[in-house]
């Protein structure tokens, strides 16, 4: 017949963890009334600064799932000085990233040799229609103001740490 | 009181009326209560979580919400299922709660059919649930039911006698197979002459008590008991092909089955619906007797539904010997015991 | 009754198997039971289709492959960083343990070691997708045995392994964070205090599934003397893992052919073994395997140096003309990349040696005179991941 102390103490942990979760609160977050805080380099959205991007195309290369569309032509920009050659620039017509593909990896946001492609942590963005999972330039832009600032390292770190563009 | 409730004296049609409404009014809700209670709210604080918190109130009309979706869903039956015994067997294992419902006494007077058998009427008809599981289990046309139910056959029949010898040891020390007369024998019962709180057979029928709650446990098939149900290997077992009210009818006959036995528990053990200070024959038992039940049924479906979350379950061979080699054993010596002492002191 | 290894009980066995009447006695038929792609007991879409004699198992056979995502094939298209991202996703629950091989394999044709700051974080989230992995383990092993509560609280302790995994890779479950040459970024400030405090979580939580489950009775007597796997039987087959640490083989790649790229030589710490080698003691050797990575990821993190966490590789990476194979102690077993490249920036063919694949292999020896119960907890115990059989 088993003996009684492995059985009792079972019971004693449940019987705990109920009083606990009615002294001290669940462990869960009451989605939607309260909201849990993602981590600063949590990878909700993607976010784009046009006025870094060249549309080199490189993010658009490596995203393993195709899952971004650029269109871009290029103009001529005055010199910047006087009596010199007028430049040739590109202007950015679409970018779109498909969140319905996106898998979240960060290649395309690593990748960029211009840091024009941001983490933030934004998550709650979900839609009704597939199609609108589509994000436009503008709505790219837009997620730029939700990017938080780089943390800090930890000691011992040589790294350094980056700076978010904002204006 | 009394005048006004003797002067109600309703003729047969009536009263029978009144009974047949009061039993379909009270099986749903204290199906519903124990399992919002229980099953929702002490399953979620045991496992650091809140559980249902839209519905109504703090959740608390959860219940009856999944009562509704219920009702609205399709009634479809498997391609190969025996329809009439399919559609049947759910009524049989409600039958029996409902039957189980009618020998609970809430108070002297507050009782459907106050039984001079009652503690023999309640064994055996707990014991027509069984056919129940076993024409779900065979209608359904299905491997998984197949197997649910010919364990619940076998773990259903072997936990009867611990439930029935356990109970044995009380009905010697009450002298009575009355359920109100068992309360009467509590309530006016002195323990070596003190009598302050009667003379609960809890405190001389441990022993009983504990075979008691394990055996309803798997009359339940609840875990550490639920290989009939098991719901990570055969997934349901017997009842994984009800759905809409055919399911419902098996979980509120799970659920009221909990209740009255809970209740049946605290009326041989724990003095049922008297309280110690007060006597039996006292007119406010009428509203007191059903709260004092209710409490003492809280207490012990908590013990029956904490084990029931803790615990992992018996394998069927396990959980066999289990029945047949130590409890049926334990029990019969326990009405040796109370037998002897019941003459000797 | 459970697995024999007496020889006249197994032909007797195999003869049942093949014939129909099962019970020549009693002139019945056995019954076939599909435990199909969808089932609670198997950790995804595995199909076990078992021949019974009433309860008892007379043959049992996996058949894997609902889930084959075709990753060898990818790998023949895709870049080494984009691979990087794709190979997270084989054994999910520990998810940074599928990018550690390969990268040493990489990084071995490469010829680039990391910095010693890289590798000493490289193993602390290697041991923390361990401790992530396995204590899921413990609480859905509970599950499938009906102890529901242990479930719950192994998803509630590991939110604290998955938040510090988050704060420094940016993923919950898809880190994608070793580079070769090294890791994409550094630690956040407040990481190491944070994963101790996580870690004294996590040994709490094993102080509690050893009240709950490992010491519950019932518990023991459904996993003790089941499904037991002999030594030789287990290394014949190719287990790998705790799966072969509890038959008793004394065998673990951390210790003994640690690759360079992690630091397990600079630790203190211990292999677990267990001498039956039945349900368990594979549970018992996983259980102590937990405490054991967070007493491993403690120590660490109190010695990491400082440095860079990169070391000087092109941006574009183009790995030399060669085949290595980097085999590594996974939280499942033992998982291994071959990788053979033309020198090109996709590699030519990569072989993805997963553990769970030969894990599950053993299932039609062990099952064989096993009831059904026992079945689901010879399943829960050998701990597999249909990510990693089907791949």
């Amino acid at each position: 017949m088993p003996k009684v102390p492995g059985l009792v103490k079972g019971l004693g942990v449940t019987f705990g963890e109920m009083v606990k979760t009615l002294k001290d609160g669940p462990q869960t977050t009451l989605y939607p009334h309260e909201r849990e805080v993602p981590t600063p380099r949590a990878r909700g959205v993607i976010s784009l600064h046009e006025e870094n991007c060249t549309a080199c195309m490189l993010c658009a290369r490596e995203c393993p799932d195709w899952c971004i569309f650029i269109e871009a032509h290029k103009y001529l920009a005055p010199p910047r000085r006087e009596g010199g050659k007028p430049r040739q620039k590109n202007a950015l017509d679409r970018f779109d990233i498909d969140f319905s593909l996106c898998m979240y990896c960060g290649i395309c946001v690593e990748v960029c040799p211009f840091e024009a492609l941001f983490w933030s942590p934004e998550h709650e963005y979900s839609e009704v229609h597939i199609a609108d999972l589509l994000h436009d330039k503008s709505r790219l832009g837009q997620w730029m103001q939700t990017v938080p600032e780089f943390e800090a390292y930890e000691a011992g770190s040589e790294a350094k740490v980056k700076k978010v563009p904002r204006n | 009181m009394t005048l006004l409730l003797a002067s109600f004296d309703p003729p047969y049609w009536l009263s029978t009326l009144i009974k047949v409404l009061v039993i379909s009014a009270v099986v749903p809700t204290t199906a519903l209560i124990l399992g919002m209670v229980f099953l929702f709210k002490v399953m979620s604080w045991m496992q650091s979580r809140l559980g249902p918190q839209e519905a109504g109130p703090r959740g608390t009309l959860q219940l009856l919400a999944d009562g509704v979706k219920f009702l609205q869903k399709e009634d479809i039956a498997p391609n190969g299922a025996d329809l009439f015994i399919f559609k049947i067997a759910p009524l049989v294992v409600l039958m029996s709660t409902l039957l189980l419902y009618v020998a609970l006494p809430a108070s002297a007077h507050l009782v459907i059919s106050d039984l001079d058998v009652g503690v023999f009427y309640v064994m055996a008809v707990s014991s027509l649930s069984v056919l129940g599981v076993l024409m779900a289990g065979w209608a359904s046309a299905n491997k998984y039911s197949l197997m649910g139910g010919l364990r619940a056959a076998g773990q259903l029949i072997a936990y009867e006698l611990p439930m029935v010898l356990a109970v044995l040891g009380v009905v010697i020390q009450a002298g009575t197979l009355s359920l109100n007369g068992i309360v009467f024998a509590q309530a006016d019962g002195s323990i070596f002459g003190w009598d302050a709180i009667g003379n609960p057979y809890i405190l001389t029928q441990f022993v009983g008590f504990a075979i008691f709650l394990a055996a309803v446990q798997a009359e339940l098939t609840q875990p550490p008991f639920d290989m009939p149900v098991a719901e990570s290997e055969i997934v349901s077992g017997y009842q994984v092909e009800y759905t809409g009210f055919r399911f419902l009818i098996f979980f509120l006959a799970e659920f009221a089955t909990a209740f009255v036995f809970a209740g049946v528990a605290s009326i041989l053990f724990l003095g049922g619906w008297a309280v110690p200070w007060l006597d039996t024959s006292s007119d406010w038992y009428y509203v007191l007797g059903p709260i004092v039940l209710f409490a003492k049924v809280m207490l012990v479906s908590f013990l029956i539904f904490w084990i029931r979350f803790t615990y992992p379950r018996f394998r069927e061979d396990q959980l066999q010997s289990f029945a047949w080699k130590f409890l049926i054993p334990l029990a019969l010596v326990n009405i040796v015991v109370t037998a002897v002492l019941k003459v000797v002191l | 009754m459970t697995a024999t290894s007496d020889p006249t009980q197994l032909s007797e066995l195999a003869a049942r198997a093949t014939d129909n009447r099962v019970n020549l006695d009693f002139e019945t038929e056995g019954m076939t039971l599909n435990m199909g792609p969808q089932h609670p007991a198997t950790h995804g879409t595995l199909r076990i289709v078992a021949r019974l004699d009433g309860e008892q198992v007379v043959s049992a056979e996996p058949i894997p492959g609902y889930m084959h995502r075709g990753y060898e094939k990818l790998t023949e298209v895709r870049s080494y960083p984009q691979i990087n991202t794709l190979v997270n996703r084989i054994d999910w629950l520990g998810s940074f343990a599928n990018e550690v091989p390969f990268i040493l394999a990489a990084e071995r044709l490469m010829g680039v070691e990391a910095p010693p700051r890289a590798q000493w974080i490289r193993t602390i989230l290697f041991e923390l997708s361990r401790i992530a992995n396995i204590s899921l383990f413990l609480g859905d092993y509970g599950l499938q045995l009906g102890g529901m509560t242990a479930g719950f609280y192994a998803f509630r302790d590991r939110e604290h392994v998955l938040n510090q995994i988050e704060a420094a890779t940016g993923g919950r479950f898809h880190p994608n964070y070793d580079r070769i040459g090294g890791l994409k970024d550094d630690l956040p400030k407040g990481w190491i205090a944070n994963t101790h405090n996580a870690m004294d979580k996590i040994l709490a939580f094993c102080d509690e599934m050893d009240d709950l489950l490992i010491g519950n009775e019932i518990f023991q007597s459904r996993t003790r003397g089941i499904g037991v796997i002999p030594a030789d039987i287990a290394l014949s087959y190719g287990l790998s893992g705790a799966n072969l640490r509890a038959s008793g083989v004394d065998w673990d790649l951390r210790r003994d052919s640690c690759p360079p790229g992690l630091v397990y030589d600079q630790v203190d710490w211990k292999v677990w073994t267990h001498p039956d080698g039945d349900c368990f003691g594979r549970t018992w050797v996983r259980f102590q395997e937990t405490r054991e990575a967070a007493l491993i990821v403690k120590q660490l993190l109190d010695t990491i140096p400082s440095g860079p966490v990169m070391a000087k590789v092109p941006r574009i990476i183009k790995v030399p003309e060669g085949e290595a194979y980097v085999e590594t102690e996974n939280p499942l077993g033992a998982m291994g990349y071959y990788i053979v490249s033309k020198g090109d920036l996709v590699p030519f063919r990569v072989k993805i040696r997963s553990a769970s694949f030969n894990n599950i292999s053993v299932v039609p020896w062990v099952a064989r005179g096993a009831y059904v119960p026992d079945l689901i907890s010879i399943l829960g115990s050998l701990y597999f991941i249909l990510g990693d059989i089907d791949r």
